[in-house]
Protein backbone atom coordinates (compact mmCIF):
# COMPACT_ATOMS: atom_id res chain seq x y z
CA UNK A 1 0.00 0.00 0.00
CA UNK A 2 2.33 2.69 1.18
CA UNK A 3 5.07 1.56 -1.82
CA UNK A 4 2.17 1.91 -4.27
CA UNK A 5 1.56 5.26 -3.20
CA UNK A 6 5.36 6.42 -3.19
CA UNK A 7 5.20 4.97 -6.92
CA UNK A 8 1.83 6.96 -7.44
CA UNK A 9 3.82 9.94 -6.64
CA UNK A 10 6.77 9.78 -9.17
CA UNK A 11 5.38 7.77 -12.14
CA UNK A 12 1.43 7.85 -11.39
CA UNK A 13 -1.26 9.73 -13.05
CA UNK A 14 0.67 12.99 -13.43
CA UNK A 15 -0.18 13.51 -17.03
CA UNK A 16 0.08 16.73 -19.28
CA UNK A 17 -2.68 19.17 -18.53
CA UNK A 18 -2.51 20.19 -22.52
CA UNK A 19 -2.24 16.75 -24.16
CA UNK A 20 -3.41 14.50 -21.68
CA UNK A 21 -1.16 11.69 -23.38
CA UNK A 22 2.64 12.41 -22.47
CA UNK A 23 3.71 12.30 -19.23
CA UNK A 24 4.05 15.75 -17.33
CA UNK A 25 7.60 17.55 -16.95
CA UNK A 26 7.35 20.86 -15.40
CA UNK A 27 4.64 23.08 -13.45
CA UNK A 28 4.80 26.41 -14.99
CA UNK A 29 4.59 29.12 -12.24
CA UNK A 30 2.53 31.14 -14.64
CA UNK A 31 -0.56 28.96 -14.79
CA UNK A 32 0.29 25.98 -12.26
CA UNK A 33 -0.56 23.52 -14.92
CA UNK A 34 0.92 20.21 -15.12
CA UNK A 35 2.63 19.85 -18.67
CA UNK A 36 4.57 17.84 -20.49
CA UNK A 37 8.18 18.97 -22.36
CA UNK A 38 6.29 18.93 -25.95
CA UNK A 39 4.04 21.23 -25.14
CA UNK A 40 5.53 23.18 -22.92
CA UNK A 41 8.08 23.76 -26.12
CA UNK A 42 4.72 24.79 -27.88
CA UNK A 43 3.35 26.86 -25.21
CA UNK A 44 6.57 28.49 -24.65
CA UNK A 45 7.28 29.73 -27.92
CA UNK A 46 3.55 30.37 -29.09
CA UNK A 47 3.21 33.13 -26.32
CA UNK A 48 6.52 35.14 -26.86
CA UNK A 49 5.33 35.03 -30.61
CA UNK A 50 2.08 35.99 -29.20
CA UNK A 51 4.26 39.16 -27.44
CA UNK A 52 5.93 39.91 -30.08
CA UNK A 53 2.94 40.19 -32.68
CA UNK A 54 0.97 41.75 -30.68
CA UNK A 55 3.25 44.56 -29.33
CA UNK A 56 4.42 44.93 -32.49
CA UNK A 57 8.08 44.37 -31.81
CA UNK A 58 9.35 44.63 -35.12
CA UNK A 59 8.54 44.62 -38.87
CA UNK A 60 9.36 43.04 -41.98
CA UNK A 61 12.88 43.54 -43.39
CA UNK A 62 14.14 44.76 -40.47
CA UNK A 63 17.24 44.22 -39.19
CA UNK A 64 17.70 43.25 -35.30
CA UNK A 65 20.57 42.89 -32.91
CA UNK A 66 20.23 40.21 -30.17
CA UNK A 67 22.32 41.44 -26.66
CA UNK A 68 24.44 37.99 -26.47
CA UNK A 69 26.33 37.67 -23.28
CA UNK A 70 26.49 33.43 -23.51
CA UNK A 71 24.26 33.23 -20.65
CA UNK A 72 20.96 31.72 -20.14
CA UNK A 73 18.73 34.33 -21.06
CA UNK A 74 20.24 35.63 -24.47
CA UNK A 75 20.99 31.95 -25.69
CA UNK A 76 17.37 31.28 -25.30
CA UNK A 77 16.33 34.41 -26.57
CA UNK A 78 19.08 33.95 -30.00
CA UNK A 79 17.70 30.45 -30.40
CA UNK A 80 13.73 31.33 -29.65
CA UNK A 81 13.86 34.03 -32.26
CA UNK A 82 15.77 32.98 -35.22
CA UNK A 83 12.96 29.72 -34.96
CA UNK A 84 10.25 31.78 -35.05
CA UNK A 85 11.47 34.52 -37.60
CA UNK A 86 11.61 31.34 -39.37
CA UNK A 87 8.55 29.74 -38.76
CA UNK A 88 6.05 32.76 -38.98
CA UNK A 89 8.35 34.65 -41.34
CA UNK A 90 8.99 37.98 -40.00
CA UNK A 91 11.37 38.75 -42.33
CA UNK A 92 14.36 39.82 -39.53
CA UNK A 93 17.71 40.10 -40.50
CA UNK A 94 19.14 39.10 -36.74
CA UNK A 95 22.55 39.65 -35.34
CA UNK A 96 24.32 38.58 -32.30
CA UNK A 97 26.14 41.27 -30.57
CA UNK A 98 28.00 40.90 -27.95
CA UNK A 99 30.03 43.47 -25.38
CA UNK A 100 33.80 42.37 -23.94
CA UNK A 101 34.08 44.34 -21.10
CA UNK A 102 37.84 42.50 -20.46
CA UNK A 103 37.29 40.57 -17.48
CA UNK A 104 39.80 37.76 -17.26
CA UNK A 105 38.11 34.24 -16.71
CA UNK A 106 34.59 35.28 -17.18
CA UNK A 107 33.88 37.42 -20.39
CA UNK A 108 36.62 35.21 -22.22
CA UNK A 109 35.05 32.35 -21.28
CA UNK A 110 31.63 33.42 -22.26
CA UNK A 111 32.57 34.48 -25.23
CA UNK A 112 34.19 31.63 -26.52
CA UNK A 113 30.05 30.62 -25.98
CA UNK A 114 28.83 33.09 -28.03
CA UNK A 115 31.19 32.25 -30.41
CA UNK A 116 30.05 28.45 -30.47
CA UNK A 117 25.91 30.40 -30.77
CA UNK A 118 26.92 31.90 -33.62
CA UNK A 119 27.74 28.86 -35.52
CA UNK A 120 25.11 26.56 -34.30
CA UNK A 121 21.98 29.75 -34.68
CA UNK A 122 23.77 30.40 -38.33
CA UNK A 123 23.78 34.02 -37.07
CA UNK A 124 26.58 37.01 -37.16
CA UNK A 125 28.40 37.88 -34.22
CA UNK A 126 29.89 41.35 -33.47
CA UNK A 127 31.76 41.59 -30.33
CA UNK A 128 32.77 45.21 -29.30
CA UNK A 129 35.37 46.08 -26.68
CA UNK A 130 35.88 48.56 -23.93
CA UNK A 131 39.17 48.74 -24.50
CA UNK A 132 38.59 49.57 -28.28
CA UNK A 133 35.75 51.83 -27.24
CA UNK A 134 37.09 53.26 -24.35
CA UNK A 135 40.57 52.47 -24.18
CA UNK A 136 40.22 50.54 -20.53
CA UNK A 137 39.21 47.06 -19.70
CA UNK A 138 37.50 46.20 -16.89
CA UNK A 139 40.32 44.57 -15.41
CA UNK A 140 42.41 47.74 -15.64
CA UNK A 141 39.41 49.62 -14.39
CA UNK A 142 39.60 47.71 -11.18
CA UNK A 143 43.05 47.86 -10.69
CA UNK A 144 42.79 51.31 -10.74
CA UNK A 145 39.20 51.88 -8.72
CA UNK A 146 39.20 48.52 -6.78
CA UNK A 147 36.16 46.28 -5.98
CA UNK A 148 33.55 49.30 -4.84
CA UNK A 149 31.42 51.19 -7.62
CA UNK A 150 33.06 48.82 -10.81
CA UNK A 151 30.02 47.39 -11.43
CA UNK A 152 28.48 51.09 -12.02
CA UNK A 153 31.66 51.81 -15.00
CA UNK A 154 30.70 48.12 -16.45
CA UNK A 155 26.73 49.32 -16.76
CA UNK A 156 27.20 52.81 -18.15
CA UNK A 157 30.17 51.50 -20.38
CA UNK A 158 28.16 48.20 -21.10
CA UNK A 159 24.87 50.35 -22.18
CA UNK A 160 26.79 52.92 -24.80
CA UNK A 161 28.82 49.74 -25.89
CA UNK A 162 25.89 47.95 -27.04
CA UNK A 163 24.40 51.04 -28.70
CA UNK A 164 27.62 51.64 -30.40
CA UNK A 165 28.04 47.67 -31.55
CA UNK A 166 23.82 48.34 -32.54
CA UNK A 167 24.88 51.45 -35.02
CA UNK A 168 27.61 49.71 -36.93
CA UNK A 169 25.67 46.90 -37.15
CA UNK A 170 23.63 49.11 -38.41
CA UNK A 171 20.23 47.43 -36.89
CA UNK A 172 17.19 49.01 -36.58
CA UNK A 173 16.23 47.58 -33.16
CA UNK A 174 18.12 45.83 -30.31
CA UNK A 175 16.44 42.88 -28.66
CA UNK A 176 17.69 42.25 -24.93
CA UNK A 177 16.85 38.60 -22.84
CA UNK A 178 15.74 40.90 -19.85
CA UNK A 179 12.94 38.24 -18.68
CA UNK A 180 10.16 38.45 -15.84
CA UNK A 181 11.98 38.12 -12.83
CA UNK A 182 14.40 40.66 -13.96
CA UNK A 183 11.65 43.05 -14.61
CA UNK A 184 10.02 42.50 -11.72
CA UNK A 185 12.93 42.86 -9.72
CA UNK A 186 14.24 46.24 -11.65
CA UNK A 187 10.42 47.70 -10.29
CA UNK A 188 10.89 46.86 -6.74
CA UNK A 189 14.71 48.05 -6.84
CA UNK A 190 13.35 51.32 -8.07
CA UNK A 191 10.62 51.55 -5.49
CA UNK A 192 13.46 51.16 -2.82
CA UNK A 193 15.75 54.08 -4.71
CA UNK A 194 12.83 56.41 -5.16
CA UNK A 195 14.00 56.80 -8.82
CA UNK A 196 10.83 58.09 -10.72
CA UNK A 197 12.31 58.33 -13.77
CA UNK A 198 13.55 54.77 -14.16
CA UNK A 199 10.22 53.42 -12.52
CA UNK A 200 8.05 54.57 -15.21
CA UNK A 201 10.27 52.98 -18.05
CA UNK A 202 11.53 50.16 -16.69
CA UNK A 203 8.44 48.17 -17.18
CA UNK A 204 8.10 49.07 -21.06
CA UNK A 205 8.30 46.78 -23.14
CA UNK A 206 10.26 48.75 -26.20
CA UNK A 207 12.25 51.69 -24.92
CA UNK A 208 14.38 53.65 -27.17
CA UNK A 209 11.65 54.95 -29.53
CA UNK A 210 12.99 58.40 -29.70
CA UNK A 211 16.85 57.74 -29.87
CA UNK A 212 18.75 56.14 -32.50
CA UNK A 213 18.51 52.74 -31.42
CA UNK A 214 14.99 51.33 -29.73
CA UNK A 215 15.27 48.52 -27.37
CA UNK A 216 13.08 45.32 -26.91
CA UNK A 217 12.36 43.02 -24.31
CA UNK A 218 10.34 39.77 -25.76
CA UNK A 219 11.02 37.96 -22.35
CA UNK A 220 9.41 40.84 -20.45
CA UNK A 221 6.78 38.40 -19.38
CA UNK A 222 8.67 34.79 -19.47
CA UNK A 223 9.32 33.04 -16.30
CA UNK A 224 13.24 32.42 -15.81
CA UNK A 225 12.44 29.36 -14.27
CA UNK A 226 10.58 28.75 -17.64
CA UNK A 227 13.65 29.77 -19.92
CA UNK A 228 16.17 28.09 -17.77
CA UNK A 229 13.92 24.38 -18.24
CA UNK A 230 13.72 25.41 -21.90
CA UNK A 231 17.28 25.77 -22.08
CA UNK A 232 17.84 22.48 -20.01
CA UNK A 233 15.63 20.44 -21.85
CA UNK A 234 16.64 21.49 -25.21
CA UNK A 235 20.21 21.04 -24.22
CA UNK A 236 21.22 24.67 -25.28
CA UNK A 237 24.42 25.67 -24.65
CA UNK A 238 24.82 28.63 -22.06
CA UNK A 239 27.50 29.62 -19.75
CA UNK A 240 26.54 30.34 -16.01
CA UNK A 241 29.64 31.90 -13.97
CA UNK A 242 28.82 35.01 -12.03
CA UNK A 243 30.86 37.53 -13.18
CA UNK A 244 34.30 37.83 -10.80
CA UNK A 245 33.54 41.45 -10.17
CA UNK A 246 30.07 41.65 -9.30
CA UNK A 247 29.81 42.37 -5.34
CA UNK A 248 25.49 41.44 -5.93
CA UNK A 249 24.88 43.29 -3.10
CA UNK A 250 21.68 45.63 -3.31
CA UNK A 251 20.09 43.90 -6.36
CA UNK A 252 20.57 40.58 -4.63
CA UNK A 253 18.70 41.10 -1.91
CA UNK A 254 15.74 42.31 -4.12
CA UNK A 255 16.59 39.25 -6.39
CA UNK A 256 16.14 36.87 -3.58
CA UNK A 257 13.22 38.63 -2.24
CA UNK A 258 11.21 38.23 -5.55
CA UNK A 259 12.33 34.46 -5.27
CA UNK A 260 10.95 33.91 -2.22
CA UNK A 261 7.65 35.38 -3.31
CA UNK A 262 7.75 33.43 -6.52
CA UNK A 263 7.77 30.32 -4.08
CA UNK A 264 5.18 31.71 -2.12
CA UNK A 265 2.52 32.78 -5.34
CA UNK A 266 4.17 32.53 -8.04
CA UNK A 267 2.17 35.28 -10.20
CA UNK A 268 3.53 37.83 -7.83
CA UNK A 269 6.28 38.17 -10.34
CA UNK A 270 3.81 39.23 -13.06
CA UNK A 271 2.04 41.37 -10.90
CA UNK A 272 4.84 43.50 -9.52
CA UNK A 273 5.20 44.43 -13.24
CA UNK A 274 1.68 45.08 -13.86
CA UNK A 275 1.89 47.55 -10.66
CA UNK A 276 5.24 48.62 -12.22
CA UNK A 277 2.74 49.08 -14.89
CA UNK A 278 0.20 51.03 -13.90
CA UNK A 279 2.27 53.55 -11.98
CA UNK A 280 0.88 57.22 -12.70
CA UNK A 281 3.89 59.33 -12.34
CA UNK A 282 2.87 62.85 -11.14
CA UNK A 283 2.59 65.22 -13.75
CA UNK A 284 4.57 67.53 -11.19
CA UNK A 285 7.33 65.42 -10.32
CA UNK A 286 10.62 66.42 -11.75
CA UNK A 287 11.99 64.33 -14.44
CA UNK A 288 15.48 64.45 -15.88
CA UNK A 289 15.63 66.08 -19.85
CA UNK A 290 17.14 64.19 -22.30
CA UNK A 291 19.67 66.50 -24.50
CA UNK A 292 23.20 64.95 -25.78
CA UNK A 293 26.29 64.94 -24.43
CA UNK A 294 28.48 67.46 -25.44
CA UNK A 295 31.64 65.30 -26.22
CA UNK A 296 30.55 62.45 -27.70
CA UNK A 297 26.77 63.28 -28.71
CA UNK A 298 25.34 59.99 -26.36
CA UNK A 299 21.65 60.81 -25.11
CA UNK A 300 22.34 62.54 -21.85
CA UNK A 301 20.30 64.36 -19.20
CA UNK A 302 23.46 66.64 -18.41
CA UNK A 303 26.12 68.66 -20.03
CA UNK A 304 27.88 65.08 -20.17
CA UNK A 305 26.74 61.59 -20.55
CA UNK A 306 27.98 59.67 -17.97
CA UNK A 307 30.19 57.22 -19.26
CA UNK A 308 32.22 60.56 -20.39
CA UNK A 309 31.91 61.56 -16.77
CA UNK A 310 33.54 57.85 -15.75
CA UNK A 311 36.35 58.38 -18.34
CA UNK A 312 37.52 61.36 -17.96
CA UNK A 313 37.89 60.73 -14.35
CA UNK A 314 39.43 57.27 -14.91
CA UNK A 315 41.84 59.06 -17.78
CA UNK A 316 42.92 61.96 -14.95
CA UNK A 317 43.59 59.73 -12.57
CA UNK A 318 40.57 60.85 -10.13
CA UNK A 319 37.94 57.77 -10.58
CA UNK A 320 35.60 58.66 -8.12
CA UNK A 321 34.37 61.54 -10.55
CA UNK A 322 30.54 61.05 -11.11
CA UNK A 323 30.11 58.28 -8.78
CA UNK A 324 27.20 58.76 -6.48
CA UNK A 325 24.49 60.37 -6.17
CA UNK A 326 25.53 63.63 -3.98
CA UNK A 327 25.94 67.15 -6.40
CA UNK A 328 29.41 67.61 -4.72
CA UNK A 329 30.71 64.69 -6.60
CA UNK A 330 30.85 66.82 -9.97
CA UNK A 331 33.36 69.18 -8.77
CA UNK A 332 36.19 68.05 -10.98
CA UNK A 333 34.11 68.23 -13.81
CA UNK A 334 33.28 71.77 -12.70
CA UNK A 335 36.52 73.16 -14.64
CA UNK A 336 35.24 71.79 -17.84
CA UNK A 337 31.72 71.73 -18.15
CA UNK A 338 28.85 72.97 -16.51
CA UNK A 339 26.02 71.50 -14.98
CA UNK A 340 23.17 72.39 -17.08
CA UNK A 341 20.87 72.17 -14.50
CA UNK A 342 20.24 71.02 -10.31
CA UNK A 343 19.33 67.11 -11.41
CA UNK A 344 21.21 64.67 -9.22
CA UNK A 345 23.73 62.67 -10.82
CA UNK A 346 22.76 58.91 -12.10
CA UNK A 347 22.73 57.14 -8.85
CA UNK A 348 25.30 54.74 -8.56
CA UNK A 349 23.64 51.02 -9.61
CA UNK A 350 25.29 48.02 -9.26
CA UNK A 351 24.89 45.48 -11.85
CA UNK A 352 24.21 42.27 -10.09
CA UNK A 353 22.98 39.91 -12.18
CA UNK A 354 21.20 42.38 -15.12
CA UNK A 355 24.55 41.30 -16.84
CA UNK A 356 24.53 40.55 -20.87
CA UNK B 1 21.39 3.03 -3.12
CA UNK B 2 23.21 4.44 -6.71
CA UNK B 3 22.07 8.02 -7.83
CA UNK B 4 23.38 10.59 -10.30
CA UNK B 5 23.30 14.05 -8.92
CA UNK B 6 24.15 16.91 -11.79
CA UNK B 7 24.55 20.72 -10.82
CA UNK B 8 24.63 23.10 -13.03
CA UNK B 9 23.89 26.83 -13.80
CA UNK B 10 27.17 27.74 -11.93
CA UNK B 11 26.12 25.27 -8.68
CA UNK B 12 29.34 22.98 -10.05
CA UNK B 13 31.33 25.90 -8.63
CA UNK B 14 30.14 24.77 -5.02
CA UNK B 15 31.46 21.04 -5.08
CA UNK B 16 35.00 21.35 -6.95
CA UNK B 17 33.69 22.71 -10.11
CA UNK B 18 32.44 19.02 -10.99
CA UNK B 19 28.62 18.96 -12.43
CA UNK B 20 28.15 14.97 -12.58
CA UNK B 21 28.27 13.17 -9.04
CA UNK B 22 27.77 9.54 -9.04
CA UNK B 23 26.68 8.53 -4.88
CA UNK B 24 25.85 5.88 -3.25
CA UNK B 25 23.42 7.47 -0.57
CA UNK B 26 21.53 5.05 1.93
CA UNK B 27 18.10 5.34 4.29
CA UNK B 28 19.39 6.31 7.53
CA UNK B 29 18.31 6.03 11.27
CA UNK B 30 16.26 2.71 10.60
CA UNK B 31 14.00 4.60 7.47
CA UNK B 32 12.99 2.34 4.81
CA UNK B 33 12.75 5.36 2.16
CA UNK B 34 15.43 7.75 1.18
CA UNK B 35 13.64 11.46 0.47
CA UNK B 36 14.77 14.39 -1.33
CA UNK B 37 14.73 16.23 2.19
CA UNK B 38 17.29 13.83 3.29
CA UNK B 39 19.52 13.77 0.22
CA UNK B 40 19.53 17.79 0.70
CA UNK B 41 21.38 17.38 4.19
CA UNK B 42 23.40 14.57 2.52
CA UNK B 43 24.83 16.95 -0.46
CA UNK B 44 24.98 19.75 1.79
CA UNK B 45 27.51 17.89 4.09
CA UNK B 46 29.21 15.66 1.71
CA UNK B 47 29.54 17.52 -1.90
CA UNK B 48 29.07 21.09 -0.70
CA UNK B 49 32.57 22.18 -0.45
CA UNK B 50 32.06 25.89 0.01
CA UNK B 51 29.12 28.94 0.01
CA UNK B 52 26.09 26.21 1.31
CA UNK B 53 23.84 29.15 1.31
CA UNK B 54 24.07 29.53 -2.56
CA UNK B 55 22.43 26.08 -2.45
CA UNK B 56 20.06 25.66 0.33
CA UNK B 57 17.72 27.80 2.18
CA UNK B 58 16.30 25.95 5.35
CA UNK B 59 15.94 22.64 4.64
CA UNK B 60 15.47 23.20 0.86
CA UNK B 61 17.41 24.26 -2.07
CA UNK B 62 17.55 28.11 -2.43
CA UNK B 63 14.52 29.77 -4.14
CA UNK B 64 15.93 30.13 -7.75
CA UNK B 65 17.31 26.73 -7.86
CA UNK B 66 15.57 24.39 -9.86
CA UNK B 67 15.73 20.72 -8.84
CA UNK B 68 14.41 17.78 -11.38
CA UNK B 69 14.17 13.96 -10.81
CA UNK B 70 14.57 11.71 -13.66
CA UNK B 71 14.01 15.02 -16.04
CA UNK B 72 10.97 16.02 -14.05
CA UNK B 73 10.19 19.03 -11.87
CA UNK B 74 10.01 18.04 -8.57
CA UNK B 75 7.27 20.09 -8.19
CA UNK B 76 4.80 17.56 -9.45
CA UNK B 77 7.13 15.27 -7.64
CA UNK B 78 6.28 16.01 -3.99
CA UNK B 79 9.28 18.72 -3.50
CA UNK B 80 11.50 17.71 -0.04
CA UNK B 81 8.50 14.79 0.12
CA UNK B 82 9.83 13.20 -3.43
CA UNK B 83 10.97 9.21 -2.33
CA UNK B 84 13.71 8.72 -4.72
CA UNK B 85 14.47 4.85 -6.10
CA UNK B 86 17.44 2.97 -7.49
CA UNK B 87 19.02 4.49 -10.34
CA UNK B 88 17.34 8.37 -10.31
CA UNK B 89 18.65 11.14 -11.87
CA UNK B 90 18.46 14.37 -9.74
CA UNK B 91 19.66 17.42 -11.19
CA UNK B 92 20.25 20.82 -9.62
CA UNK B 93 20.58 23.88 -11.77
CA UNK B 94 20.46 27.86 -10.50
CA UNK B 95 18.71 30.57 -12.12
CA UNK B 96 20.53 33.00 -9.80
CA UNK B 97 23.68 33.68 -12.63
CA UNK B 98 23.49 35.81 -15.31
CA UNK B 99 21.55 36.06 -18.31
Amino acid sequence: MEVAEAKSKKAGPRQCSTCNERRAALKRPKTLEQICRECFYAVFEEEIHQVIVENQLFKPGERIAIGASGGKDSTVLAYVLSELNRRHNYGLDLFLLSVDEGITGYRDDSLETVKRNEIQYGLPLKVVSYKDLYGWTMDEIVKMIGLKNNCTFCGVFRRQALDRGAAMLKVDKLATGHNADDIAETVLLNILRGDIARLSRCTSITTGEDGPIPRCKPFKYTYEKEIVMYAYFKRLDYFSTECIYSPNAYRGFAREFIKDLERIRPRAILDIIKSGENFRISTSAKMPEQGTCERCGYISSQKWCKACVLLDGLNRGLPKLGIGRARGLNNGLEKDSKQTNGTKNIQSKQCGTLDF
Amino acid sequence: MQLTLEFGGGLELLCNSVKVHNVTVDPQDGEEKLTMKKLLSWVRTNLIKERPEMFMKGDSVRPGVLVLVNDCDWELSGQLDTILEEKDVIVFISTLHGG
